[in-house]
């Protein structure tokens, strides 16, 4: 497939999450980073984004206490918010008032909130990834 | 003397005993006395008056200390001290009325000594007068009499026969009278001894009588009266011996030789008063020895008068000056036990308490007489002695009651200061405690309104009917509204806890001024315009925040309160415009009435922002333009929005910049809006050293015009990225409006297209050359799309209003090129970024992996050379000096040890390498503390931690490019690898080519027709 097609691929996946409001402003700037110094760095971010979140989304699974819980959340909420998925951050937020105010069941509601949105993210974040790779792989050849 | 004196002694104690008793000073003590009593009814009533009113005052002071310190025994006896004072001040008062009063009773009563002691020596003086004089007289006579014995020893008993008989006794005495004022008369008795009565008798022809006119019994001498003067003369005939104080006399006279008085007794015929005098005539000459026996054989016979002292006196003192004032006694005190009044009243009448004695001397040896006076009536005491006591009463009084009334406004007022002291530092603790809590609240409020907008976002998401969506929408924007009311509230909290500063960074004043155009789109009617002067440099220092949040509130402002016409922004430089617009006055007075020449064509508020003015200030900078570099660094821009809205009423312009305070009370109903915007933009105006002030018609509309001091900048930055392909390309603008027009060119020459102007389409035509017509794009700017079609006439439409950045994407799209997309130009900072990072190392220190990687990536597109560092610790042990990094950016909340800790930390450890000599450099690594909260508090912690700066997270190219130009300014760049118009050059090469051949096509002729 050419290069051309896997870009515009990529494009409409990342329009569409705009337009669903998945992303915000900030994924601009994540792909603003993104040069030809430093190809597969979105795919990198969100690799690692993806593996700092399932790691705490499981910690916290497992936890449910509070006082733990609110540093989890926070660094969840800061991964989130680097990156530019405005859902879990808003989620995390949201979250976070619940531990402050002792509501365990709000937690739980919160905490499922957030995996959800996660979950909903992934999916579109590990397309991406693989066109991103895809697209890297193929730039690769023609360089060389 | 001696007597005399005890006795004025005596009577001087008892003057002293009479004055206790009520008399006229003690009358006129009473009086002033009881007018003391009266005058401190007030000044008392003064003195209670504050008293009871610093009781509160302290009584409440005691009782605010009470509570903040709860020493109940410290207030207690601080209430027994005021008590005390108190009554100090009651016994001050009436200590000052006592002092006065004894000081006025001292004053009147030496007043009165005075007095009396004059009197007295007046009296001495009048009675020795009168003594003397007496005396005197006495002695004359007493000479007289001396010289008629020795008339009478010569002429009568040396001559034989008798050279006198009684005629010529008579007649000489009656003639020489006047020698002797005292005498009655004088009469001469013979001296004649029992043997020589019968012959004596028989010579004179006339038996000698006693003085009880009977004939003189035997006894061994005589003395008879033989001559007399004519006022004795019923003396004649009598024997001087048989009266017992003739007798006498005669017998002390001989045997002495002097002149010998009686004691005084009645007259015989005046029944005066009266004293004998007796004088011896002797038959020889004796000497000053002789004895008493020779004295008596040798005399012949007497002198003798009556001395009527009473009338004599009377006469004589008469001549003297004051006669009436006193009285005068004169005794005899031969026997000192009982006194003889000679002359004088019998009763002590008169004033006796002061009386003089002065001893009378007649020559006489046995007898004394001496002289009392005495005035007639008590001396008055003189008013002097009454009025200037009182005076000096009522002089003490009135300096005590000033005194007092010093102090007590001394007292009051130093009570008012500390109160207001007081006052002052609760208000101001107030207002440290207001900004504190602004700042505060608006963050918390800040943090759940997030929660509450990011809600709304995943509810817009969902599945909404159209309804639930509008709801949802409106909260939204209502949320979105509350947020930017909140900054705005934070933002005064800051100025006025003084605690904003001003950035210094480089901008383009005209993309800053486009941005704040773009944010406004157009309301329907409005034109925006805005127009920068060419004398202003492409780039200066300065906050280009803070510029834009002046202007964007201004323009905010005038959109909100304008329905139709036009708002005009223009910035020109201070001294220019000012220059240009003083002699404008007269020529906008004979303007036609009904067409303006502004932008809209209405008339506005301030009359000089026409387009006389404005041509003024054009054709000025085309003449002056090669003076446009100045020398001085500071460069003072004068910013106006000019509008045509509803402008300001009259009777509020005088508070349009007072906070929360808008122009009436119904704006706000009807326009909405806090009345914060102004006031926060007054003081950024005055934090960059200008001055905001405004010209306002109602009806017609504002003009706000600010100054505003930004340092010139030399390094120009990349700016925003115009393009420069349309250099060297004309442009004709159709405009009857001239300063429209003039805004046109300004945008277009922004461009670098060479402007010609022409008022209308024949004009246009004939600058354009008619063959090149139809081969020229033309583009028509409209504020509304539906007029925008010009009958299909024009190429494009350019929305109003009208940017640089809008008209070269609509030229390019015309001229049918392809933008290019080129992100790393998009951003104003990112060149500027590029060489301030390049080649610099690092540290990124943050917790979490994914930010970590995003702060690392950012900071490496830059050209930076990023370490990471996973915790505190992780960065301390990099950090150990020596090391060679350029910069920190540190996470503030890490587990186990936080950013500030981390920061303290590496300060610690800086300062102890500084210390011991730092080797070969000062350690100062820029710590920039990243944050997802960024507020005052926040802020202050980093600041009080050794933190230089902070970023706000997620990382915002722009805030990263503040937060690095203000700590890398000062230190000079490493040269870039390639200049900014450089790579806008290299990232156009398609396109510049395409111009390249394009333009040798078009010119001279105008590229593009602008009918605006």
């Amino acid at each position: 497939m050419a290069a051309a097609t896997l870009k515009d691929q990529l494009n409409g996946l990342v329009n569409s999450m705009f337009a669903e409001g998945l992303l915000d402003d900030q994924f601009t700037q994540l792909q603003m980073l993104q040069d030809a110094n430093n190809p597969g760095f979105i795919a990198e971010v969100i690799t690692l984004f993806c593996e700092d979140a399932e790691r705490l989304l499981k910690e916290l699974t497992t936890l449910l206490y509070f006082q733990t819980l609110d540093a989890y959340v926070h660094q969840l909420k800061g991964s989130s918010s680097s990156v530019g998925a405005q859902h879990i951050k808003h989620g995390c937020i949201r979250f976070r008032q619940f531990c402050e105010e002792n509501s365990k069941e709000g937690c739980v509601h919160a905490l499922n909130l957030v995996k959800h949105e996660y979950y909903r993210l992934k999916t579109k974040f590990e397309t991406m990834v693989q066109l991103e790779q895809r697209i890297q792989a193929y730039e690769g050849q023609q360089q060389q | 003397m001696l007597f005399g004196a005890s006795r004025r002694l005596k009577q001087r104690n008892s003057r002293r005993r009479l004055i206790s008793p009520p008399s006229p000073d003690n009358i006129s003590l009473a009086s002033s006395s009881s007018s003391e009593q009266r005058r401190p009814q007030p000044g008392a009533e003064k003195i209670k008056g504050p008293v009871p009113y610093a009781f509160p005052v302290r009584n409440t002071l005691n009782a605010a200390e009470f509570g903040r310190s709860g020493m109940m025994g410290l207030a207690a006896g601080r209430g027994n001290r005021v008590a005390k004072w108190a009554k100090n001040r009651t016994v001050q008062v009436v200590v000052w009325v006592v002092a006065s009063m004894v000081i006025s009773l001292v004053v009147h009563l030496g007043m009165r000594r005075y007095n009396m002691e004059n009197a007295e020596k007046r009296l001495v003086s009048m009675c020795e007068d009168r003594a003397r004089m007496l005396q005197d007289q006495f002695a004359v006579s007493v000479n007289h009499v001396h010289a008629l014995a020795i008339l009478v020893s010569t002429f009568h008993l040396h001559k034989n026969p008798s050279a006198i008989d009684q005629a010529t006794f008579a007649e000489y005495t009656a003639m020489t009278a006047f020698e002797r004022p005292l005498f009655g008369g004088v009469a001469y008795a013979q001296r004649v001894m029992r043997s020589q009565r019968e012959k004596f008798e028989e010579q004179q022809g006339w038996v000698i009588r006693t003085m009880k006119r009977g004939p003189s019994p035997e006894q061994d001498e005589y003395a008879p009266v033989i001559f007399a003067q004519e006022t004795l003369s019923y003396l004649k005939t009598l024997d001087m011996m048989s009266g017992e104080e003739d007798r006498e006399n005669i017998l002390r006279a001989r045997a002495t030789g002097k002149a010998v008085l009686t004691s005084p007794f009645r007259l015989l015929n005046s029944n005066h008063l009266g004293v004998v005098f007796t004088f011896p005539v002797y038959r020889t000459h004796l000497s000053q020895t002789a004895t008493v026996e020779e004295r008596v054989e040798a005399t012949a016979g007497y002198l003798g008068g009556g001395f009527d002292i009473e009338s004599l006196v009377e006469t004589l003192l008469k001549q003297l000056a004051g006669n009436a004032e006193i009285l005068v006694n004169v005794y005899d005190v031969t026997n000192a036990s009982i006194p003889l009044i000679m002359y004088g009243p019998e009763q002590m009448i008169g004033y006796t308490a002061l009386s003089h004695v002065s001893m009378l001397e007649f020559g006489d040896p046995f007898r004394k007489h001496q002289m009392e006076c005495r005035y007639c009536q008590k001396p008055a005491v003189p008013w002097s002695a009454i009025y200037t006591p009182t005076g000096v009463f009522v002089i003490v009084m009135l300096i005590g009651y000033i005194i007092f009334t010093a102090y007590n406004r001394y007292a009051t007022v130093v009570e008012d200061c500390r109160k207001m002291e007081e006052l002052k530092v609760q208000a101001e603790a107030a207002d440290v405690a207001k900004s504190q809590f602004l700042a505060t609240v608006s963050h918390e409020i800040r943090t759940p309104m997030h929660g509450v907008l990011g809600m709304l976002d995943m509810l817009l998401d969902t599945e909404l009917s159209s309804t639930q969506k509008d709801y949802a929408q409106t909260a939204q924007v209502c949320g979105k509204a509350l947020i930017s009311l909140i900054n705005e509230v934070l933002d005064r909290a800051k100025i006025e806890a003084g605690k904003l500063e001003m950035e210094a960074v480089p901008f383009d004043i005209r993309s800053v001024l486009d941005d704040v155009i773009s944010l406004f789109s157009a309301k329907s009617g409005i034109e925006l315009a805005v127009f920068v002067s060419d004398k202003v440099p492409q780039v200066l220092m300065g906050d280009p925040g803070r510029f834009r949040q002046i202007v964007t509130n201004l323009v905010g402002n005038s959109i909100k309160f304008t329905e139709r016409g036009h708002i005009f922004i223009q910035v020109h430089l201070a001294d220019h415009a000012t220059a240009a617009m003083n002699p404008k006055t007269e020529m906008s007075s004979n303007r036609p009435p009904d067409s303006f020449d502004t932008l809209s064509g209405l008339e506005t508020a301030d009359g000089r922002n026409g387009w006389e003015t404005f041509k003024l200030l054009l054709s000025d900078w085309a003449e002056s333009g090669s003076r446009s570099g100045g020398d001085s660094e500071d460069i003072a821009l004068i910013v106006s929005v000019e509008d045509t809205g509803i402008g300001i009423p009259l009777q509020a312009q005088d508070r349009v910049f007072t906070p929360f305070m808008q122009a009436d009370s119904s704006t706000s109903r009807n326009y909405g809006g806090t009345g914060i915007g102004l006031s926060i933009s007054k003081c950024l105006v005055e934090l960059m050293g200008g001055q905001i002030s405004f010209i306002s018609r109602p009806h017609f509309g504002s003009t706000f015009t600010f100054t505003a001091v930004l340092k010139r900048c030399n390094h120009s930055n990349g700016g925003e990225p115009l393009p420069s392909s349309f250099r060297g390309t004309r442009a004709i603008v159709l405009d009857d409006r001239p300063v429209r027009s003039a805004v046109t060119r300004y945008h277009l020459q922004r461009l670098g297209i060479g402007v010609e102007i022409a008022t209308n389409a024949v004009a246009g035509r004939a600058g354009g050359g008619a063959a090149t017509t139809e081969d020229r794009p033309a583009v028509g700017a409209e504020s509304e799309k539906a007029a925008a079609a010009g009958g299909g006439l024009a190429d494009a439409v350019i929305m109003k209003p009208l940017r640089a950045s809008t008209i070269a994407a609509c030229l390019e799209q015309v001229a049918g090129i392809r933008k290019l997309h080129r992100p790393e130009l998009v951003n104003g900072g990112s060149a500027f970024l590029r060489r301030l990072l390049a080649g610099k190392r690092i540290l990124v220190v943050d917790d979490n992996k994914v930010n970590r990687r995003i702060a690392a990536g950012a900071l490496n597109k830059y050209g930076a050379n990023v370490e990471c560092a996973e915790s505190g610790s992780d960065a301390l042990s990099l950090l150990q000096i020596p090391h060679d990094f350029d910069a920190c950016f540190m996470d503030v909340q890490m587990p186990e040890m936080d950013g500030f800790e981390a920061t303290r930390r590496i300060r610690q450890m800086e300062s102890r390498a500084n210390a011991e000599g730092g080797r070969g450099r000062e350690w100062h690594v820029p710590v920039l503390a990243m944050t997802a909260d960024v507020i005052q508090a926040t802020y202050e912690e980093c600041m009080k931690s050794g933190m230089d700066g902070y970023v706000s997270k997620p990382f915002e190219e722009k805030q990263l490019y503040q937060a690095v130009a203000r700590f890398f300014k000062s230190q000079q760049p490493p040269p870039s690898p390639t200049a900014p118009h450089e790579e806008a050059a290299a990232a156009l090469p398609g396109w510049a080519a395409q111009m390249k051949l394009l333009s040798p096509l078009y010119i001279p002729t105008a590229n593009i027709t602008f009918c605006v």
